[in-house]
Order: structure tokens, then sequence, then C-alpha cells
């Protein structure tokens, strides 16, 4: 395996510019926003020059690996910190520090205002270099320090303006929600180990076939557990909609385009666990439909623009994490649908804070409408997106989304069709909901009420958005080209093993269903849509329509069976601790005291009754002895 | 004369020393009471040492060199009793109670 050495500077440099701009204080205000750039290119331009020394190699010999140092030598667990970087790595390497790139320049404009601008840019700094080291990492045990890290960034982020009591819940509430994948995440990393005796991916993929079902399920299961506290999945889902509370470049770069999907990417880089365990690929769809469909739901019936994509995004990585679970040649898919999410979903949240700031911070689509007049170019830009993310050919949500839906409905027998119909029905629920967006936020009657008319933003935000819009256009079709990523990624994720006997629909036909499908969804919120509207929501809506509002109650759901008992179990606990271990404790001391409290009156102080009792004593011993002798 | 006179004389003296140990108030007195006690003892001692013709006992008797010692302190310790307290009553020092 090929070495190379430059892949420890992908991890370092924004490790240390984020460490210098967080130690060297006030004084890094005035170029600190220019070192996180300048770094996140960096390693960006040692991105694309590993990709293309990559790509110079024959297949077999593209993965390049670096030790680092030897981390852990304990008996026969040996893990060295080493980095791996395969043609899977190179994806989101390219992806996390292209995409970081252009949301670091918009940030610079985006967070000008903001007197903790410098801050902002070294929890940035610090995300790349974890998200980095999380991808980059060749034993599950480095993916688990950047995995942790990731979580960490994330915290800081979606806390960042932490003076508002319901943001710093927000970042607590998702730091919460992925322990609990953290601790699926754990757990595999265990059963691993005791079943192989090794952590490394190369190390278990050699070994798979070696291990028992019972242990690939479990491990399979914990991993996916993971994936969902990561990922926003069903049943972890919940924080991904409070998570908007961080700034929009974070809403873009860390919950649209790269961190939410590590999940995708865990699953994907543990293929060779998953194609042996049923059970757990099956969870796998079952996560990622519901998913689909619980996110497509909820974006339906949200006001708050940054919500609705939220939701949006959760879809998405419905749709990535269902892709996954189709086996082999699923991977591939869910990459590609990974990789063109990332840039139209980033694209168009850069969008809505571009309108955002144009709109002095409001978030309620109700009040927007009509800034497509005033915001031409985040509106064409938002309008690119959209398209991609329905689906319409040629842009790149077409191409990736059509594979996914295709695939699932060639799954075979009833587990194809009712994925296929589930994809499908996300599909016309994604055209609805995104289609709402569209019409509430840019076309239609001015309902912003009093407020001065919005104007375009700077140009230093709106050319990374223009360079996402690119990406959203054409990301697409060049991944699809002569099945090039699939071609790419077939090393790693071996999507040729099975070729798939024979198509449940033709490809074509499928193509259309999906159209139709995205036409329904269109059509109807088009008639729904149209016309003047009112700047309040509806007071009187239908059950499904409240439901969806409050996210189909999960906060309530996690709430009564989480932790209401959870705090109940704490308070038994508690108590039985109080009564049982303290009172053990207590009454030993209450009784010493008590017997010290009676004891203590035999003492009279009368030194002549004392002599009395030693009289009498030694009579009594006397008369004892002459009784026992005689 | 019996010997037996001697050992019921020592457990009189004894019983003597017993009681107005118990009974008495004046530190003094006391005192003499436990002098009394400890001779009694050595009387005993002296007395089986007799009987058994050997100087074990006679030995023993030594302690009256230790009572003199103790003499000493212990009217010293009366002493600065009354001093401070203006009493040798034993019952008015009973501050160590409870």
């Amino acid at each position: 395996m090929t070495t190379s050495s430059n892949l420890l500077w992908l991890i370092a440099l924004p490790l240390f510019s984020s460490a210098i701009l967080i130690l060297s204080g006030k004084r890094a205000n005035s170029w600190g926003h220019v070192l996180a750039t300048i770094v996140s290119a960096s390693s960006f331009t040692i991105g694309v020059v590993e990709f293309f020394a990559m790509h110079g190699r024959s297949d077999a010999n593209r993965a390049v690996t670096q030790k680092i140092f030897t981390w852990i030598s304990v008996g026969s667990l040996n893990v060295d910190a080493s980095l791996m970087l395969d043609q899977l790595s190179i994806c989101f390497v390219l992806l996390i520090t292209g995409v970081g790139t252009l949301i670091h320049v918009y940030s610079i404009s985006y967070m000008s205002h903001d007197h903790d601008r410098r801050r902002f840019f070294a929890y940035l700094n610090f995300f790349i270099a974890s998200m980095l080291l999380l991808v980059l990492g060749d034993s599950y045990l480095n993916l688990y320090v950047g995995w942790e890290g990731v979580g960490l960034a994330s915290y800081l982020l979606i806390g960042f303006w932490n003076q508002k009591p319901a943001y710093a819940t927000a970042a607590k509430k998702a730091f919460i929600a992925n322990r609990i994948g953290d601790v699926g995440l754990s757990i595999a990393i265990m059963i691993a180990f005791a079943t192989f005796g090794d952590v490394s991916f190369a190390g278990i993929k050699e070994h798979a076939d070696e291990a028992s079902s019972t242990q690939l399920t479990a491990i399979g299961l914990m991993l996916l557990l993971a994936a969902c506290g990561k990922s926003a999945q069903f049943p972890l889902q919940s924080w991904l909609g409070d998570a908007m509370a961080g700034p929009t470049p974070v809403s873009a770069l860390i919950h649209a385009a790269t961190m939410v999907t590590a999940g995708v990417y865990l699953i994907t880089r543990s293929n060779f666990i998953f194609d042996e365990a049923p059970i757990a690929q099956l969870m796998v769809l079952v996560v990622g439909g519901i998913t689909l469909l619980f996110g497509a739901v909820i974006g339906m019936a949200k006001d708050d623009i940054k919500k609705a994509l939220a939701a949006s995004t959760m879809s998405q990585i419905g749709y990535m994490i269902l892709a996954t679970g189709l086996g082999p040649i699923g991977y591939a898919f869910a990459i590609m649908h990974l990789l063109t999410h990332g840039f139209f979903k980033a694209s168009m949240f850069l969008g809505a804070g571009s309108v955002m700031h144009g709109m002095k911070d409001e978030v309620n689509m109700r009040k927007f409408g009509g800034i497509g007049k005033f915001m031409p170019f985040t509106a064409l830009t938002f309008g690119l997106g959209y398209l991609a993310i329905i689906g319409v050919p040629p842009f790149s949500g077409f191409y990736s989304k059509d594979k996914i839906i295709e695939t699932a409905f060639n799954a075979g027998g009833i587990k194809g069709i009712a994925l296929g119909m589930a994809t499908l029905l996300g599909a016309v629920i994604t055209a609805f909901y995104m289609t709402r967006v569209v019409i509430l936020t840019f076309f239609g009657n001015e309902r912003w009420g009093h407020k001065d008319e919005p104007a375009e933003s700077p140009a230093l935000m709106l050319i990374p958005i223009g360079l996402l819009s690119i990406g959203s256009i054409a990301a697409g079709f060049i991944f699809s080209k002569g099945d090039g990523l699939v071609n790419w990624l077939q090393p790693v994720v071996n999507p040729l093993k099975e070729h798939h006997a024979e198509e449940f629909l033709p490809p074509i036909i499928v193509s259309l269903m999906t159209l139709v499908a995205v036409m329904i969804g269109l059509t109807v919120a088009i008639l729904k849509y149209r016309g003047d509207q009112v700047a309040q929501a509806p007071e009187k809506v239908s059950v499904l329509v409240s439901a969806a509002r409050r996210d189909l109650f999960q906060d309530e759901f996690n709430e009564a069976v989480f932790m209401r008992p959870g705090q109940s179990l704490i308070k038994i606990l508690l108590n039985l601790d109080y009564i049982l271990i303290d009172g053990l404790v207590r009454s030993v001391a209450a009784t010493s005291l008590s017997a010290g409290v009676r004891l203590r009156t035999l003492q009279t102080g009368y030194v002549r009754s004392y002599a009395l009792m030693m009289v009498i004593g030694a009579l009594a011993l006397v008369t004892t002895i002459w009784v026992v002798t005689a | 004369m019996a010997i037996a006179n001697y050992l019921y004389l020592s457990a009189i003296l004894f019983t003597i020393g017993a009681v107005g140990v118990v009974v008495r108030r004046n530190a003094i007195v006391v005192f003499m009471c436990i002098e009394l006690m400890l001779n009694a003892a050595n009387l005993a001692f002296v007395t089986f040492a007799r009987v058994n013709s050997n100087l074990d006992g006679q030995v023993v008797a030594f302690t009256m060199v230790v009572a003199a010692c103790e003499v000493v302190v212990g009217l010293a310790i009366i002493v600065t009793i009354y001093r401070s307290r203006r009493s040798v009553s034993v019952d008015d020092a009973s501050l160590l109670k409870q």
C-alpha cells in the first residue's frame, strides 16, 4: 500500500489554526477569519492534489496510508494513530474541504457584525479537522475520535449564540441525542474487538466471514444506532430541527452537507459487516424508509425556512441510509446522493441565510413573499438547488435520487415494492414541500409588513452560493457519466460483486414514475399556494398538519417514553440510596450514639461509687472462684 | 500463735480500709484507708511467706516503697485540689462525670 506524508497536514492545518485562533484571543480579531479561510483552502488544495495523484494510479494501488504514531499497544490490542485515504475517503475530503472553504468565505460576510467572529472561525476549523479525521481514520477507534470531535464542534456551533437560553438548550439536546449514538459506536467497537481482536477496517474486512452472524448482526445494529444519532435518523432524529439555532453557515456545513452524513459514511465504510448481516441491513432499510417519510411529512408543515430545510435534510439522509441498506450496489448511490445533496442543500441553506440577511433575521416564511424581485441572484441559485432536490433532470438530484428509487424497486419481492413506493412517495412530498418553500419565499404577495425592502446580499456571500449552484447543476451528470462514481468506489464497496439478476422495472419506467411523482407534488403545491397568502399561519388545521407542525410529536414521545421514566428511575434510585445505603450507615451511627448516651449515665464522677463497684466486683470474683473450686 | 490469726487480722484491716474508702468523704481519710488496705495485703503476703518457708512473699512486701511514693503524689494532688477548691471532699471533685 502506498504511503503519503500529506495526509497529516490535511488535519493538522485546520487543527493548528483553530488552536491559534482560540489561544490568541482578541488580538486575532482582525485576521482570524482570513487565516481560517486560507487554512481551509489549503486543506482543499492538498485534497485536490491527492485526488489527482490517486486518479493517476491503478485501481489496486489507489489507497494511501500514513502512520502517525503508535497509539495503543496493550497485549493483543495494537492501534496505530494512522490515516488512510482511499476512493471513499477522498470523496468526503473534497466535499468537506471544498464546501467547507466556500462556507468559510460566506461566513466572513455573514458573521461580519458578530463580535465573536474569530471564535466562530476557530470552531469551524476545529470542525473541519475533526471531520477529516473521521473520514481518514483507518480504524474504528480513529474514526471514533473524529466522531466525538464533530459532535463537540456541532454542540459548540449550535450553541454559538448561547446567550439565548433556547439556543443553549438546543445545543444540549443535539449533544445528548448524539451521545446515545456514540454509546452505540463504542459498543460496536468493543464487540468488534472481542470478536476479531482488531479494530482496523482492513483487519475486520479480512476476517469478517469468520465471525458468527449473531456477532456481525450485533455490531451492525450498534453501528446503525451510531449512524442514527449522528445522521438524525429515526428514532434519534429529534435534535436536527432545533439544531437550526446555530448560525446559518453552520446549518449549511454541519447540519446539511457534512456531519449529518457521517452515519452514511459509517455504514458504507462498514459494508463488509452489513453485507454479512441481513437483519442489520433490513433494520437499515426500515430506519431509512421511516425517516425519509418522517422528515418529508414534517417538512410540509414547517413555516420556519431553516426548519423546513432541516426536515428536508433528514428526509434526504433517509434516502441515503435506505440506499446503504440495499446492499453493494446501494452504497455507491448513497454516496452519490450524499455528494449531490451536499452541494444543493448547502447552496439552499446559504440562500436561506442570504434571505435572512436581507429580511433582518426573519425566518418565518409566512412573512416573506415576493423576495425574488429584490434578491434575484439568491432566488436564482435557490431555484437551481430546488430543481436539484426535487429531482428534475438534468439537475444533480435527479441522477442520484432516481438511482436510489430504481435500486429500491429492484430489491426484489414485497420488500422492493414497499421500498420503491416509500421512496416514490418521498419524492412526491419532497416536490410538494420544496415548492411550498420556494413559492412562499420568493413569489406571491409581499407579506413582510412595515420592514424595509430586502436588499441583495454582498458578493462575498453570493459567490460561494453561485459556486455551489454549479455543483447542484452539474455534479449528478458528472458522477453518473459512464457510471463514473460507481466504478470509482467499486474497490471499496464492491458494488459489482452481485449482479442483480432481474430488473423489477426497467430504468426508463422508474425515471418516468419519478418524474410523474415530482409533477404531482409540484402541481399540488402550486395549486395550494398560488395567489395571495396571509402572514399568519392558519389556526384551524387538520390533525395531521398540527401533528407535523409539532414534529410528529417526536419531543412529546421522547419526553413520555424516555425522559419522564428516566427521571422516575433516578428518583427511585436516589430514594433507594437514601433509604438503604445511607440508612444503613446512619443507623450504625445512631445506634452507637444512643448506646453512648445510655452508657455514660454510669459514669457518676463520684470516686466512692467507683470504689464500691470495685469492691463488689472483687467480692463477686472471689465468691465465684470459691464456688467453682469448692 | 496460730498462723490463721495473722490472716484474720489482715482481712479485718482490709475490710476496715475498704469500708473507709466507700463511706468517708474526706480525701485524706480515704487516702489513709487505701494505705490500710495496701498494708493489709502486705501482712497477708508476709504471713504466706512464713507458711511456705520461702522469701517470695517478703519480696512482694517491698510494695511499701511504692506505697510511699504514691503517698507523695497523692498528697500533692490533694493539696492542689484544696488550694483551688477550698475543699478536700472527694464528692466535690466529681467533674469528670458524663
